[in-house]
């Protein structure tokens, strides 16, 4: 007899939370049933071969260059102790506070033709333009450099997490049966860190792709600024809403290629022993080249182009820090928190109902649920309004029958619709981080925990809480840094007088102030650089609770 | 601990459902950077009391939340930079139209749609820049012989998805039509020093820098520079002057900032005072000292660097056509190569 089984209600709530949160990403893909005209047959004939070809160097090149500069540190700081290897540790993760177009605007105002590096060598050498040879900072090298620079921490931090959970004995075993460390690194390690490494991957991957005011500064036309030019310039938001999908069905194509990839391998680690993983010390000059290897990311990617703000902050701060900058402040780590919180909360209650109840449905939410992350923030942005704002009108009527005033709009030009948005475009980030960790804890544990009596709810929360405290916060962290530096969405979505630090610092910037800009855009990293230190100490700290 | 977060989150999510106020109010999108006119907005309330909510974003974006928001929307007035933006709200249906003698008598006919929809507030010219020591004014014209094979691999200009650039070709077009513009633009593509990129000031830096010899940028930049403090900017700006092209015919480009009354408003009265206050002497004048933007309104003098630069000959091409022509410029700069 066939019993159809209900799913608990907290899971049906998830999965109709998580359905709510899709709604954005259909709308942008349900565009693709709508007539743009001829405006593909354009595209087709003109500019988009130019624009895949682009965005595939862009996000190809960013991932290979991220991949060492986050892997090859992360390995560093955990099985070696050399000097300053502490402090790396977290300093690894500042250049996640730095925002892309920032980053991007501190090296051109320092390498570019006109910056004072060139100025300089043409007056020292009395030279002209033309007569020496200088790498062009603003050219699609310019834009993998500049992105790798400030997404290699997602894979560092994961990778990292990865190597700290690895049980010390597989890496014993290891070295027992004559590995050189090389070999421990490619044949054990790296293999069994490689989910959450393609994780970290894959987010460098998707925020690349959607990538906006990095490639748009430096003339590089990719996907999204051709969605961009298709909407303003065209001025059909359909057929930009169609290229937008498009860019979903590649990115979930890659998502299906990895799955598939790794269809039959189990990662979470069998062993019963979980010593400390036991530091190598190395000592004096043995130190450096691992010192260097470390150091370069930081410096590259969080020090010089902080140092350049700050250069150009000096000369501007007094005229910033007027009464409304600590209003900006308020207003943009209230949004970080709570959209960081809830994102946090979203991704632990997906990731479990798809532990407890694995199936078609539960796998592929958790799937499309990050999607999001991959699509540019106004894109998602318009996705968001179209059922919010359907949703109002409905709203708005049926109040106005019932108490015969016109309530407006209730929900839209609130920050609710706001921190929906950061939802759907950021779940990625924390359900990736939580799925990772979740998985690395054996199917033995919850057995364990039910067969002493534990309900889904207490086992969660007395049995895998605990042990994933390290991915929550890192979850947490990195949807925190993530919304102090949204841009898009938050231009389109925000109610009326709300500014955030991210608006202000583009809205100078983008007025080509870029002096002005350096103190907001300062702001903004200082209050991402807090919760980045706070992470990288509780997970130290795990590392010491581990033995 | 757990309970202090619990107040917190708490009083967080009630922060997220602010209470409407109902004082008198006038709510404005604005593709208009908040720097660039809320000071006016201030000076306005001050001077009636009435209060200016303030969305700033990008154009298309504001536009697209306004139509989706449809009638319920909240917005009175739509503030753009540039005329075309201001056609496309008017063409799909979410500006009307708006009477007041004040307006029809100080904007002049081709800054304002000729029915009303909306109202040029400053205007905004786009020239060309050349290098003060390499470049004799003599040598310059217009921007249709910036195409010529003689200034090969001596200009700079930003990218195509530059709405200033589309304004510039669009008005191209209405003057030469598709094909001559299509042959023109493939000149200029040709006479690219480098691939475009950047903004206005860059390609101002660009020229001091002697990576190129000339530019067309927006005069409101090079003023910005001169008067910025910063001594790159000014040095960087002093090494270039400003040319007015097209004088002998039909005048140089300009396109304006401008404003008109969403379809939805339910502060009709207090949007077109606004309008009306953003036309007078005072705040005319604001545009010029601060924004360093031309008064729409005759007879407003501009600051010092205005006044240096002399007086002008504008193209008198109605802006609605720049709306008008802007799907067709951006397609003629794809096929041209103007990336």
């Amino acid at each position: 007899m066939l019993r159809l089984r209900l799913p608990p209600p907290w899971v049906a709530l998830t999965i109709l939370a998580a359905a709510v949160l899709l709604l954005p990403v259909i709308v942008v893909t349900a565009s693709v049933f709508l007539s743009s005209g001829d405006i593909w047959q354009h595209l087709y004939d003109t500019v988009l071969a130019e624009y895949v070809i682009n965005s595939l160097l862009l996000a190809g090149g960013g991932g290979c260059l991220a991949l060492p500069l986050g892997v090859v540190p992360a390995w560093l700081v955990t099985m070696y102790r050399f000097p300053g290897s502490r402090q790396l540790e977290w300093a690894l993760l500042l250049p996640l506070a730095m925002p892309a177009y920032i980053i991007a605007y501190t090296y051109t105002g320092m390498l570019d033709v006109a910056g004072p590096l060139q100025s300089w060598l043409r007056a020292a050498f009395d030279w002209q333009y033309g007569d020496y040879w200088f790498p062009d900072i603003r050219s699609l090298p310019g834009a993998v450099l500049m992105l790798s620079l400030v997404l290699y921490p997602y894979i560092y931090l994961l990778a990292r997490a990865a190597f700290l959970e690895q049980s010390a004995s597989m890496v014993e075993v290891a070295r027992t049966l004559g590995a050189r460390p090389a070999g421990v690194f490619f044949q054990v390690v790296l293999p069994l860190a490689r989910p959450a490494i393609i994780v970290g991957l894959s987010l460098v991957l998707m925020e690349t792709l959607a990538d906006y005011g990095t490639v748009q500064y430096f003339g590089v036309a990719t996907f999204t600024t051709g969605i961009f030019k298709t909407w303003f310039g065209l001025g059909s938001s359909i057929a930009a809403a169609q290229l937008s999908a498009l860019l979903l069905l590649f990115v979930l194509f890659l998502v299906v290629l990895e799955q598939y990839s790794r269809r039959q391998s189990r990662y979470h680690d069998t062993g019963t022993r979980h010593d400390r993983l036991e530091q190598k010390h190395l000592r004096g000059r043995r130190g450096v080249p691992a010192l260097a290897l470390c150091t370069l990311p930081v410096l590259f990617g969080f020090v010089i182009p902080s140092g350049q703000l700050l250069s150009w902050a000096m000369q501007t701060w007094r005229a910033s820090l007027d009464a409304g900058f600590f209003t900006l402040v308020v207003n943009s780590i209230e949004l970080a928190l709570v959209t960081a919180l809830l994102a946090a909360l979203l991704a632990l209650a997906v990731s479990y109902a798809r532990r407890r109840q694995p199936g078609i449905l539960t796998n592929s939410f958790n799937r499309l649920l990050g999607m999001g992350y991959a699509v540019p923030g106004t894109v998602i942005a318009v996705g968001v309004l179209i059922p919010f704002t359907w949703l109002d009108r409905h709203l708005g009527d049926w109040l106005a029958l019932l108490s015969d005033t016109d309530p407006g709009l209730l929900l839209s030009g609130t920050i609710t619709i706001l921190v929906f948005a950061y939802l759907v475009r950021f779940l990625a980030l924390s359900l990736n981080t939580v799925d990772a960790g979740l998985a690395k804890i054996k199917p033995s544990m919850d057995e364990a925990g039910r067969s002493l009596g534990l309900g889904s709810f207490s086992l969660l929360r007395r049995v895998h809480i605990p042990i994933l405290r390290g991915s929550l916060l890192s979850a947490v962290l990195l949807v925190f840094v993530d919304v102090l530096k949204e841009l898009p969405a938050t231009l389109i979505l925000r109610p009326f007088n709300f500014n955030t630090l991210a608006v202000r610092t583009f809205e100078l910037a983008n007025e080509e102030r870029l002096a002005d800009a350096a103190f907001p855009a300062l702001a903004i990293v200082l209050a991402g650089i807090i919760p980045v230190i706070i992470l990288s100490r509780a997970i130290s700290q795990s590392r010491s609770a581990n033995a | 601990m757990i309970n202090n977060m619990r107040y917190i989150t708490l009083a967080v999510l009630l922060g997220l459902f602010p209470l409407a106020s109902s004082a008198e109010e006038v709510n404005v999108y604005s593709g208009r950077k908040e720097a660039l006119i809320k000071p006016l907005f201030d000076e306005y309330t001050k001077e009636t009391g009435i209060r200016v909510n303030l969305v700033t974003g990008k154009a298309d974006a504001l536009i697209k939340r306004l139509e989706l928001e449809g009638e319920k929307s909240p917005a009175d007035l739509l503030l753009t930079v540039d005329a075309g933006r201001l056609y496309r709200a008017q063409e799909l249906g979410l500006l009307q139209v708006t009477s007041s003698a004040v307006l029809d008598e100080v904007v002049p006919e081709n800054y304002r749609d000729p029915q009303g929809y909306w109202y040029g507030l400053s205007i905004r010219a786009r020239v060309i820049v050349h290098s003060r020591t390499r470049i004799e004014p003599a040598q310059l014209s217009d921007y249709e012989a910036l195409a010529g094979p003689v200034w090969h691999n001596q200009l700079c200009v930003r990218s195509s998805s530059n709405i200033y650039n589309q304004s510039l070709v669009a008005s191209m077009l209405a003057h030469h039509g598709r094909e001559e513009t299509e042959s023109w633009i493939g000149g200029l593509v040709g006479n690219f020093a480098r691939d475009p990129k950047g903004g206005d000031r860059d390609q101002i830096k660009a020229v001091a820098a002697g990576q190129c010899n000339l530019a067309l940028v927006n005069t409101y930049y090079l003023a910005g520079m001169l008067s910025s403090g910063i001594d790159a900017e000014v040095d960087a700006a002093n090494q270039v002057a400003l040319f007015w092209p097209n004088q002998e015919g039909r005048g140089a480009h300009v396109n304006i900032s401008g404003a008109g009354v969403t379809r939805s408003a339910r502060h009709k009265t207090a949007a077109i005072s606004l309008l009306e206050y953003l036309v007078s002497i005072p705040a005319q004048e604001w545009y010029g000292k601060t924004n360093r933007e031309f008064p729409v309104r005759e007879g407003v003098a501009g600051d010092d660097i205005l006044q240096s630069w002399g007086a002008f000959k504008a193209d008198d091409l109605n802006l609605a056509i720049l709306g008008e022509q802007n799907q067709a410029a951006v397609r003629a700069m794809d096929r041209a190569g103007w990336k």
